[in-house]
């Protein structure tokens, strides 16, 4: 594991697994202080569980967890220094907003002078002023997700795990709140680690991303890396809307595949929008339209091409060419990736035959 | 405007068909608690305010002169205590008996299924049943508890027999009996409470002790009122055992409200002193019902 000084969350060799199946397996980890980290993967990936062992509401079977350079292995969760806000916000429904956010302080024994401060600000910054005698059932879902986010934040602890915290919001309010989360995160300079399994909320926020498959790391890295060198064919289909296209290296005759690949062993991968329509013969391969989408700013073409394979370009502004209709198509140097086959392991873009780097 | 005072014909026999169909609604209902419920309280209230009639000498109305008879009876005293004592210790301590063996039968223990059902198995058993078996355990000399206890040498104790025991023997069948019935309405609410809240308890660093106290149990609270009123009314109606066990005695040691009005209308053949008593039972569990929801409803928080 490549962990540095600046580490502030290791997972080392971590394994855990259930009778049921999921949890993770020799799984390492380091998320920088200070960062927003954001474990990415679909359900059952063993995000959740990675966080439940850092928080300590998990313990591995095998491995070490280490918060601030400190071994916390054993540690009970409340000895690890850090907050949780859960999916479900997990607030005490027989609390008011104000009770439910100095629940920690109050268990602690912090004296009423400093409760009462600290309540006041960790109303103020999550805009929940006015708000503190309400019971959470009187208050809206977004409402509700500050109070998780304020009993987070009030007790100043260096660390702050998320546990799909946006997944109960509805679309509008998710995209404002996630906003509004990074803020904060920046404005306390703490370190969060996210659970999502949306990949929108991962490249709008993280700092770093973890993406996960089946209890392992898939690929990790700033947003950007992952979006345009995905490891691996899974990383490059769970990225990105739409997710870039896989097609067998065999429903593209013409096109070269790497040196020392044999075309059957091999899936290309482009980005909708590295796809240029143009008229039939004009670009690389010949496609029919099989329909379009118009989104506004930009328009979805999804194309088949001869062999049946399907791909989609995006298309800035409005076009609407009629389904059915011949065009061809054309892409820009190294915008394919390229697969291995049977490993899902992206091919370094040096091994192609004309030796450009993509 | 002289259409909208006029009678509307139309609209005015809509509501007379509106009206009959929610009496027909409410007649089962109407019906059944008028003649089981509603009809015998006016009886005994009605029955309780004339004298013992005999058949030379009719019944007479002579006002609260029952109810003063009562009072003047130093048995009334007596039960009435027995019966105070009875609810202010099987009550409290079936409860917390109750969520405590429900915390425990809703932890992750081996043997789960089997812990539960084994506390549910007294309350499966009539409690004319279970009070033959606790008659056997109590036995002098053969019963369950002498023969363990003469084993350190102990001497035999007759545990329902001396006024000194009695009472308390009775209480811990009636223990034994509710508590198992009790846990299955806290092992119920226990499992709607979603296991987040333990875990964000756990992470703000609440122990076990304060998530009970501070979240558990007032969680609890809609459950521990229902509980609460159901023991209060069992303290007072179930009395089943006390016929296997003791029959109120050892001088009358172990005599509750119900079994004294049961022994007067039906031994002594007393009627009116006993519609007197059974009055008063009802108009102390009316008090009890108008502070449950005028009082607890409003304290309780109910999700």
């Amino acid at each position: 594991m490549d962990g540095t000084a600046s580490d502030f969350v290791r997972l080392d060799r971590v394994t855990r697994t259930f009778p049921g199946g999921g949890g993770v397996e020799d799984l390492s980890i380091s998320v920088p202080r200070g960062s927003f980290t954001v474990l990415l993967g679909p359900s059952g990936c063993g995000k959740s569980t990675t966080l439940r062992l850092i928080a300590g509401l998990e313990t591995p079977d095998r491995g070490r967890v280490e918060i601030g350079g400190r071994d916390v292995t054993g540690l009970a969760p409340s000895a690890r220094g850090l907050s949780v806000v859960f999916q479900s916000y997990a607030l005490f429904p027989h609390l008011s907003v104000a009770e439910n956010i100095v629940f920690g302080l109050k268990v602690r024994r912090v004296g009423r002078a400093v409760r009462e401060r600290k309540l006041e600000e960790a109303l103020a910054l999550t805009g929940l002023e006015g708000l503190g005698d309400r019971k959470p059932a009187q208050l809206s879902g977004g409402q509700r997700q500050r109070v998780a986010l304020a009993r987070a934040i009030v007790a100043d602890h260096p660390l702050c795990l998320m546990d799909e915290p946006l997944s109960n919001l509805d679309a509008k309010l998710r995209h404002s709140v996630r906003q509004e989360i990074r803020a904060l995160q920046r404005r306390l300079g703490m370190t969060v680690v996210y659970v999502t399994h949306d990949q929108t909320e991962a490249m709008g926020m993280a700092d770093q991303v973890i993406l996960m498959r089946q209890g392992r790391v898939e690929q990790r890295g700033a947003p950007a890396e992952l979006y345009q060198q995905p490891a691996t064919a899974f990383a490059a289909g769970f990225i990105g809307s739409p997710p870039m296209t896989l097609i067998p290296a065999a429903a593209l005759p013409g096109v070269p595949v790497p040196a020392e690949r044999a075309r059957e062993g091999v899936l290309a991968g482009i980005r909708a929008e590295e796809l240029s329509l143009l008229a039939p013969g004009a670009g690389s391969l010949p496609a029919t339209v099989a329909a379009s989408e118009f989104l506004g700013a930009e328009t979805f073409v999804y194309l088949r091409l001869e062999g049946g394979a399907e791909l989609i370009a995006r298309v800035p502004g409005r076009v609407e060419p009629a389904a059915g209709s011949a065009v061809s198509v054309a892409w820009g140097e190294g915008a394919i990736h390229w697969f291995d086959r049977e490993s899902g392991r992206r091919i370094p873009s040096a091994q192609r035959p004309d030796g450009a780097v993509g | 405007m002289p259409d909208a005072l006029a009678p509307d014909p139309i609209a005015r026999q809509q509501r007379r068909l509106q009206a009959l169909y929610g009496w027909m609604l409410l007649s089962p209902a109407l019906i059944l608690l008028t003649v089981f419920a509603f009809l015998p309280a006016f009886a005994t209230v009605w029955g309780s305010l004339y004298s013992r009639g005999t058949a030379r000498r009719p019944a007479v109305f002579n006002g609260l002169e029952n109810y003063a008879d009562l009072a003047a009876d130093p048995t009334f005293w007596t039960v009435l205590g027995n019966n105070f004592v009875y609810a202010a210790v099987t009550i409290p301590v079936s409860i917390a008996l109750a969520l405590a063996m429900a915390l425990w039968a809703d932890s992750r223990i081996p043997l789960r299924g089997f812990v539960r059902s084994a506390y549910f198995t007294p309350t499966v058993l009539p409690m004319v049943a279970a009070a033959n078996l606790w008659l056997f355990f109590y036995t002098p000399g053969l019963g369950v508890i002498d023969s363990f206890t003469s084993l350190f040498g102990l001497p035999a104790v007759n545990w329902l027999g001396q006024p000194q025991t009695a009472l308390g023997a009775v209480m811990v069948v009636t223990v034994w009996k509710e508590a198992g019935f009790f846990m299955i309405f806290y092992l119920a609410a226990l499992q709607t409470i979603p296991p987040d809240l333990k875990e964000a308890a756990l992470v703000e660093g609440a122990s076990r002790l304060t998530y009970l106290r501070r979240v558990l149990l007032p969680l609890l609270m809609p459950t521990t009122a229902f509980i609460f009123i159901n023991a209060l009314i069992n303290s007072v109606k179930l009395i089943d055992h006390l016929f296997i066990l003791t029959k109120g005695g050892p001088n009358n040691a172990t005599k509750l409200v119900l079994y004294w009005i049961w022994e007067m209308a039906f031994s002594y053949f007393d009627r009116p002193h006993a519609a007197a008593m059974t009055v008063l039972v009802l108009l102390v569990l009316g008090a009890v019902a108008v502070f449950q929801f005028a009082v607890l409803d409003k304290r309780i928080h109910y999700r």
